[in-house]
């Protein structure tokens, strides 16, 4: 029988954590906090290193013995190549603006989650290898040798950043905290240490297009599910083109729209939407990804996976591309995109078959997110909408850190929100546009086996829709990035009850009076329209 | 100031900004030392949402103990800190210890004069017996939000698989 411990002993226990400083608190991976390694099949087939079966939470994590000369030449091979991970290597001060910005911190209580100290983790290792101070005053110059428990801690954290970019908002030095980050995973990369959430799906990309793996056949078929839908609630059957050669358009979006509920909805209104403009667009099976996980993995894989929508586009011979509604995806496309796969010469600067808008801001890449083009075209009337349709919602927009904070797309998602919704509520300020709160769950980190540390990083975001459910009865929590349709679900489900999650395009589909459509009993999830339930009653 | 004739619910209303704010440091006290600096220095509501949550909490929780736990106010605030709690560094026991410290935190307060006070005895054990029910209730609050991340692991896997089945058309809707 186990020893029971006396009462006097248990009223010893002492919850207040050990005062130890950071580089003498050795880290503990707790289940739930952290994803499943990756597998060596999703690593063989993109020809990365050292692909083995491996769990994080085993002691061994069999490594080259050479390791350590890897990672020192990772480091020092991009210290050369990216001026900004030199500088920001070197000029923070440690003045801790961004320590509480960062919503892992707020949500976890873990100070390494502090921007400040995730950087410092390989920050120290830097000072030790790569600075006179460092290699003379170790420890009192803030550096410290590479060990295998450094490694870990380097894992485990920088697996706890979602890449969302709040904290350097806030650093009065412009630090970007999401490039360590990056850099931090693609020195992990080189020794085989990527999650399977992130290796599986760039494996699938490489091979299928797509990050779900999804064959040609599965891609239409998928499609033909949502245009039964279609046809259920509008009355029209609308059939799109898949891999139209002489095509206007090329339309990319994230598989994940393809796939999983609430993104079908969203897919089935960029469908509404084409059909009613008579687009000449086309969608790819090839280029059938516009989410890119390699941007989680590294900066050559990100490129590799990249290279199929410009060569799509050229196959095609379309004039220029149209981008469905996701997050890091259009912060890869806007600002790596033309620098990896470009110049795209053969293409035209998109211009709008229907208001004659060119979008010069899209002058060099060729390609435009579905939110400007919808907005454009409701301010050019090009629309009939009845935003009536939508008054059983009371929404809030949810700003995805990629294409607010990154890529300062803030008034165009709201501009076409006010038309089809009456009631629009935003959340507090501090949560909102450039500092909007991450779901928590970015840059692959929404996997299963890892929900509590998504709980905890979506907790900030969370209990702003919280405040606007309790006072002003939102019930609906809109955005343009597929992982936030995948993954703002079960965070609204333990937080904030109540609440459900639609994209965009979703609602203006719901609105949108499409010719000959006959007339409209429930929304595109099947839900009596307002009004509808009384006036069945009367009849 | 000891006043003759009081009873204990008068002393705790005249003690209570101490008592809630020793409650408080009580609960930082939990977290790793950055953090606790972070979660004293600020309470603003979506800057810092746990710092707040658990300084509006345990003052509304105080309020119902002293005002015979209103249901309602108690399930509320006592939900939105375990909810926290529940998915923070903390083991079981941690989660719920804050509770416990009040206890620990009103004898302090009150101070051996006051304590020794006619009757007095006879009402702080009404007073922790309701704080104990408090920490039952936690429990039950506790395993709720537990359950909870377990039932969203086991959606996502079945969502998933469930449409992977439509796919393979293994599953078919009866009026396909």
């Amino acid at each position: 029988m186990a020893k029971l411990p006396k009462p006097e002993e248990l009223s010893k226990i002492d919850y207040t954590p050990p005062k130890t400083s950071w580089m003498d608190t050795p880290v503990v991976f707790k289940e739930g906090m952290f994803c499943h390694g990756s597998k060596p099949k999703s690593l063989e087939l993109v020809g990365f290193p050292n692909p083995r079966d491996w769990r994080p939470a085993d002691a061994d994590w069999k490594l080259p013995e050479n390791w350590k000369q890897i990672l020192l030449e990772g480091i020092a091979e991009r210290l050369e190549k990216y001026r900004s991970f030199r500088l920001f290597m070197d000029i923070c001060v440690r003045c801790g603006a961004c320590a509480d910005k960062c919503h892992f911190f707020i949500g976890t209580g873990d100070p390494k989650n502090m921007p400040v100290l995730r950087a410092e983790l390989i920050r120290s290792v830097y000072r030790k290898e790569f600075t006179l101070a460092g290699k003379i005053f170790g420890k009192m110059a803030g550096a410290r040798e590479l060990t295998i428990d450094v490694l870990k801690e380097w894992w485990y954290y920088f697996f706890q950043c979602t890449e969302c970019r709040r904290c350097s908002v806030f650093c009065p030095y412009g630090i970007d905290q999401a490039e360590i980050t990056i850099i931090g995973r693609e020195l992990l990369n080189l020794l085989g240490l990527n999650i399977e959430w992130i290796a599986g799906p760039v494996s699938n990309c490489y091979m299928k297009g797509n990050h779900l793996g999804l064959e040609p056949h599965t891609i239409v078929g998928n499609l033909e599910y949502m245009l039964d839908d279609i046809e259920t609630v509008t009355g029209k059957r609308i059939k799109p083109t898949f891999n139209r050669k002489g095509a206007e358009i090329l339309f990319v979006t994230p598989s994940g729209d393809l796939f999983a509920d609430p993104g079908t909805y969203t897919c089935m209104g960029y469908l509404m939407l084409f059909e009613e403009l008579g687009l000449d667009y086309t969608w790819s099976t090839y280029a059938s990804e516009g989410g890119n996980f390699g941007f989680f993995t590294s900066n050559e894989m990100a490129k590799r996976l990249n290279s199929k929508i410009y060569a799509e586009a050229k196959r095609l011979g379309v004039k220029w591309i149209l981008g469905g509604e996701c997050g890091h995806m259009w912060r890869v496309l806007s600002q790596y995109m033309d620098t990896w796969n470009g110049p795209a010469d053969f293409l035209e600067v998109p211009k709008s078959p229907i208001t004659g808008t060119v979008f010069e801001n899209a002058k060099s890449m060729k390609m435009v997110h579905v939110a400007e083009f919808t907005a454009d075209l409701i301010k050019n009337n090009k629309l009939k909408l009845d935003p009536k349709r939508n008054d059983h919602l009371k929404v809030t927009w949810h700003d995805s850190c990629n294409v607010a904070r990154g890529m300062g797309m803030l008034e165009e998602p709201r501009y076409v929100l006010k038309n089809v919704v009456n009631n629009f509520v935003e959340m507090p300020e501090d949560t909102i546009r450039e500092k909007t709160f991450c779901c928590g769950s970015g840059t692959g980190l929404n996997a299963s086996e890892d929900m509590d540390l998504r709980m905890k990083g979506g907790f900030p975001r969370a209990n702003a829709v919280k405040f606007v459910h309790e006072h002003y009865g939102v019930n609906m929590l809109a955005n343009v990035c597929a992982i936030d349709r995948a993954t703002l679900p079960p965070l609204m489900d333990y937080w904030v009850p109540g609440v459900k999650v639609a994209g965009l395009h979703e609602l203006v589909a719901n609105a949108l009076v499409m010719t000959g459509e006959k007339e409209r009993t429930t929304d595109l999830r099947g839900e009596p329209l307002p009004g509808i339930e009384q006036k069945e009653e009367k009849a | 100031m000891i006043h003759g004739n009081m009873n204990l619910n008068h002393y705790l209303i005249e003690k209570k900004s101490t008592i809630l704010k020793k409650w408080f440091d009580a609960v930082v006290e939990t977290y790793p030392h950055e953090t606790s600096t972070f979660l004293r220095k600020q309470k603003a509501q979506f800057t810092n949402p746990v710092g707040y949550t658990l300084s509006e909490g345990i003052e509304h929780l105080f309020d119902a103990l002293l005002q015979g736990m209103i249901p309602d106010t108690v399930s509320r605030f006592l939900d939105s800190i375990i909810r926290i709690r529940a998915i923070q560094e903390f083991s079981p026991s941690e989660a719920v210890s804050f509770i416990f410290q009040l206890k620990k935190v009103v004898r302090l307060e009150l101070g051996k004069e006051i304590l020794g006070q006619q009757g007095i005895a006879e009402e702080l054990a009404v007073f922790e017996s309701a704080v104990d029910d408090l920490a039952l209730f936690s429990f039950d609050l506790f395993m709720k939000c537990r359950e909870k991340i377990y039932e969203l692991k086991a959606n996502e896997a079945k969502n998933m698989t469930f449409r992977l089945l439509q796919q393979a058309r293994l599953i078919v809707d009866n009026q396909d």
